[in-house]
């Protein structure tokens, strides 16, 4: 695929030439703009209040994050048993029963992405908040797969909601979705949210002077 | 320095760097210098396959919905779970919230986003000017684009099939491929079209 490579001499951000961009489309405005003339939406230079949502969401990601990790995620009962499962309990059976690609993709999805998402979404929103960094570059990949990834997270909600449909054979076996399903739905939700107020513009206005 | 008129400027939505838009070979590709980003993208008949791909899916979609997912047996029970099932499966108490909640990701997001998608730029496809709302309905394609989980779900299925098959049998029906054809199609159209470039048809549309 051929790129075509046009610019400004040196490269110059719409904030810095006085001009506000639309996000959604592109279009550029003069100062003053509030509404995209292209698309209609709403636009701002910079979303200024970018950082307090991102926290705010965060925090509650996390806070969700908890009982979605102490309580059970699938209520199991058979004939003989009663069994209520955690996220992690998942995984140990799973890995128990030699299935290693399955448990590694539950477990990277239900605990190593989300944990890696506060962690760089925190990160993130710290080195915008102390200024300029040399960084932008590896900020803004860190940005883009953190959105990218989040979704992700949620394939541990389809599990219990596809096991819990499936599995009621009256007296046999049922399954059902405990409390942590829920709270973990909103945590990643919450995180969602966190990474979409997040307004990636704020990274590279910390471009430092060490990068061309 | 004295700036090019602002409609030849495009803005990168990721850094903001100023670019002057160019017209683009077919099948070109314009990033963004500073950060890389997708600018713009030139396939004349991009638009056209979008529209027939969202076509297609909403067909599937139905399809998923209306047949048989999976279907269970142990110890001589026996059970049939279609999507539709699979959602109601959190109908009881304080599973609603949730029932709500997969409903949206699996079924009703999606959907809204492939015919929402038809009707902002189908007209434009067959050579008629944009319907009233169009704007609003492909801005509502673009922010539920990550809402909607139709392929995480197909990832929960198997790993959901991988926990059962110690308990029971479990036979896929129909529902379950038009589900897995949705899914690639959908990534595919996702693909296929960068979302300035579709702004720009629309506005030059309500224009001519």
């Amino acid at each position: 695929m051929e790129s075509t490579r046009s610019g400004l001499p040196g490269l110059t951000s719409a904030r810095q030439a006085g001009l506000i961009a639309c996000r959604r489309c592109g279009q550029v405005h003069a100062a003053g703009a509030v509404r995209c003339k292209r698309c209609h939406g709403p636009i701002r230079s910079r979303d200024t209040e970018s950082l307090q949502k991102v926290w705010a969401w965060l925090i509650a990601g996390i806070i969700a994050f908890i009982p979605a990790n102490i309580y059970p995620m699938l209520l199991t009962a058979t004939l003989l048993s009663r069994s209520e499962q955690t996220i992690i309990g998942g995984v140990v059976e799973l890995f128990h029963y030699g299935n290693y690609g399955i448990a590694t993709i539950v477990f990277v999805a239900s605990i190593v992405i989300p944990v890696g998402k506060f962690i760089a979404i925190g990160y993130l929103a710290i080195t915008v908040q102390r200024g300029r960094t040399r960084h932008v570059h590896q900020h803004h990949k860190l940005y883009d797969v953190v959105e990218f990834i989040g979704r992700w997270s949620m394939i541990d909600v389809f599990v219990v909601a596809i096991l819990s449909a499936l599995v009621q054979l009256n007296t046999v076996a049922t399954i059902n979705p405990g409390i942590a399903a829920l709270s973990f739905a909103l945590s990643v939700v919450f995180t969602m949210l966190s990474a979409l107020a997040f307004d990636p513009r704020l990274i590279w206005d910390n471009e430092g002077p060490a990068d061309a | 320095m004295s700036l090019p008129p602002l409609d030849d400027l495009i803005a990168c939505p990721h850094c903001d760097t100023l670019h002057i838009e160019l017209d683009l070979p077919h099948g070109g590709q314009a990033c963004c210098v500073r950060c890389g980003a997708v600018l713009m993208t030139e396939r004349p008949r991009a638009l056209a396959q979008m529209v027939s791909f969202a076509v297609a899916a909403v067909i599937l979609m139905i399809a998923a919905i209306s047949f048989p997912f999976l279907d269970i047996d142990a110890q001589g029970f026996h059970n049939e779970t279609s999507v539709l099932s699979a959602v109601m499966a959190f109908n009881q108490g304080r599973g609603i919230p949730l029932a709500i909640a997969v409903a949206l990701f699996i079924i009703v997001l999606p959907l809204t986003r492939l015919l929402a998608l038809i009707y902002a730029i189908g007209p434009l496809v067959v050579g008629h000017r944009p319907r009233r709302g169009a704007r609003v309905a492909f801005a509502l394609t673009e922010q539920l684009r990550p809402w909607a989980m139709a392929e995480i779900f197909m990832v929960g299925v198997s790993v959901a099939l991988v926990k059962i098959t110690g308990i029971a049998t479990v036979t896929i029906g129909p529902a379950f491929w038009a589900f897995i054809t949705l899914v690639i199609i959908t990534i595919f159209n996702d693909r296929i079209m960068s979302r300035y470039t579709v702004w720009k048809a629309l506005d030059l549309a309500y224009r001519a």
